[in-house]
């Protein structure tokens, strides 16, 4: 059931609210814009789908508007960051991180300067826009950068939190965003901590450890509700990709003995490839992994796309079953 | 003002630093000979006269900045602060070696006084015109420096960041290419023609000034012509002779990437380039200078 620590929405299981990842960080910049004069904005001619816009409009002498050109919007905003400013950049994850890797690591990463790179329509979301526009190796890019944090909220109000929290944070963060409304799971009251993995739901006696980043955590937690009865399992939201919450990850993996891990990204290198790394080292169980293996995206519908990708509720139980069987 | 007595001073330095490259990269036994060389002149006319800047306080806030977007050529930078006074001449010997703050390509981080780390070519520009409009924001009035390489500028972020500077007249910030004609696999016009790259930079909305880089009053006059710029960043096209002051190194690609004791051999032995390199220079006695007179 769910953990009542977590204040989770008790709609989630019906049809509840539901708001783009894109719209929490729009209205956390907004804010940040009247807190902290040093926060500026760099945009790749993208303002409105980056949810930049407000932030423009209300501070335009704060908006810098680059054009399209991803390479050149992360070096200015290095160059902006070593001065003493906090740059948030905003483009889509496919060209940022996905075009300007190498300026990223050397001017931003390497420098250790705080320039917050904001990706948009990451993961299949993007849906009938194509493989070209659908970013599945942005966390992968990132999360092996050293001073690089990775965050991947899973709903608006995470995402509200932590924007917030990247201004405060002094170091290099990237932060992935999808475009589709997708179902808002935690409340004010759920916690944000930097780096720390929050456990939503937990079986009496969970068989089977699931960690989920980013939205598709709501199809995790139907696939914990759909096998209530069948194998009782715990799901954790790894939001914090990078650091790792590495003690809540092996504590959850020794508890229920197998893993699951949830992604809209490529397995490979993503929070799959994570919760690995760690679990080989620290206490090995078997584990199936949802996200996608080794292929591009490709036109369609987010829930079409969800479902051929296999990452849906009934996906996810059947990695759970899948894995509980090896046990 | 650039009293003549100042301009011999710096053409002396510049000799001095000249040995210092030759001395750590015989020492390092790999790094970059011909274009360090090459700017030893115009290193020295910064660090001893262009610069405001305290070496004993390299975080000095008014100071002004000055970003190397060719990270490769940072022996000249190196020697150059070092003879200015940010660390002792000695440390210089320690270049590329484990453990030292003078990485073989430059680390913001590792040393107080490099404002950015580069190497990767074409982002030095981005870096520089980010944190002049920065500046300009807080209505600083230090100005930001940003010198290239001319092989460089086959980079798009190269063009990014002027058509940026361009659009944003960013008149605090003076680039400067190091037109050497030279790059890794040999002459630039050969590899990618760069020419006209006065019109180039002129058509993205900068005032373009060329001097022979070697000529330590000329690139002083221009520098201080780029303050007087008020709508438009300003770019100096430094003409530099690669390996200046060692004639068998001068014009010569193969020095591009090559260290003394493992040049090309065709002129000097390999065992014997350090010590003949050395002795043309300390024979110089400044008088590059002297060509211009």
């Amino acid at each position: 059931m769910l953990t009542t620590h977590a204040h989770i929405r008790d709609d989630i299981f019906a049809a509840g609210e539901r708001m783009a990842t894109r719209d929490g960080f729009g209205r956390a910049l907004l804010e940040l814009g009247e807190k902290n004069k040093n926060v500026v904005v760099l945009c790749a001619d993208l303002a409105e789908s980056t949810r930049v816009l407000a932030f423009k409009e209300k501070f335009p002498d704060r908006y810098i508007e680059i054009g399209v050109a991803e390479q050149n919007l992360a070096a200015v905003a290095s160059g902006m960051a070593n001065y003493g400013k906090i740059p948030f950049i905003a483009s889509y994850a496919a060209f940022s991180p996905g075009r300007n890797n190498e300026q990223i690591r050397t001017t931003i990463s390497l420098n250790n300067v705080p320039v917050k790179i904001m990706g948009m329509h990451a993961g299949i979301s993007v849906g009938p826009d194509g493989a070209t526009h659908q970013a599945l190796e942005d966390i992968a890019l990132m999360r092996v950068q050293p001073n690089m944090v990775v965050i991947s909220p899973c709903d608006a109000e995470e995402a509200y939190k932590a924007t917030l929290a990247a201004a405060k944070y002094e170091g290099p963060v990237y932060m992935r965003f999808g475009r589709e409304k997708t179902p808002t799971m935690t409340t004010t009251e759920s916690p944000f901590s930097w780096g720390k993995a929050n456990l939503l739901w937990l079986g009496e006696n969970p068989q089977v450890a699931v960690f989920a980043t980013g939205p598709l955590l709501h199809n995790a937690l139907l696939a914990a509700k759909q096998l209530e009865h069948e194998i009782a399992v715990s799901v954790t939201n790894i939001h914090t990709i990078k650091p790792l919450d590495t003690q809540a990850v092996v504590a959850a993996a020794k508890n229920a003995g197998a893993a699951v891990t949830v992604e809209e990204h490529q397995v490979a290198g993503g929070l799959g490839g994570a919760v690995a790394e760690v679990l080989a080292a620290e206490f090995p169980v078997p584990m199936e992994f949802v996200g996608v293996h080794d292929q591009f995206g490709q036109s369609g519908e987010m829930s079409e796309l969800v479902l051929h990708y296999k990452m849906g509720p009934a996906d996810i139980a059947d990695a759970i079953r899948k894995v509980h069987g090896r046990k | 003002m650039l009293s003549e007595q100042k301009e011999k001073e710096i053409a002396l330095v510049a000799n001095k630093i000249r040995e210092t490259i030759i001395e750590m990269l015989t020492a390092a036994g790999s790094g970059h000979t011909a274009g360090p060389l090459g700017m030893a002149d115009i290193f020295a006319t910064f660090y001893f006269h262009i610069l405001h800047h305290d070496p004993h306080n390299p975080v000095w806030a008014e100071r002004d900045r000055l970003f190397l977007s060719n990270g490769h050529i940072v022996p000249v930078r190196y020697a150059a602060m070092a003879h200015a006074g940010y660390f002792p001449v000695e440390e210089c010997l320690t270049l590329r070696k484990f453990g030292s703050r003078l990485q073989g390509h430059p680390e913001r981080l590792r040393l107080l006084g490099m404002e950015t780390t580069s190497g990767p070519l074409g982002s030095g520009l981005s870096q520089a015109a980010g944190y002049a409009y920065a500046a300009r924001m807080d209505g600083k009035t230090f100005r930001t420096y940003c010198l290239m390489s001319d092989g460089e500028q086959d980079a798009g972020n190269v063009w990014e960041a002027a058509m940026f500077a361009g659009n944003n007249k960013l008149a605090n910030m003076t680039a400067l290419i190091d037109r050497n004609n030279i790059q890794i696999n040999g002459m630039t016009e050969d590899i990618m023609p760069l020419e006209n790259l006065r019109a180039k930079y002129e058509a993205f909305n900068w005032h373009v000034l060329e001097v022979d880089g070697h000529n330590i009053r000329a690139v002083v006059d221009a520098v201080e012509e780029a303050k007087a710029i008020v709508e438009k960043p300003t770019l100096i096209i430094a003409h530099t002779i690669p390996g200046k002051g060692i004639k068998e190194i001068e014009f010569d690609y193969r020095w591009h990437g090559s260290p003394p004791g493992k040049g090309p051999t065709d002129k000097v032995p390999a065992d014997k380039q350090a010590a003949v390199f050395l002795q043309e220079l300390r024979t110089l006695k400044g008088t590059i200078v002297s060509e211009h007179e």
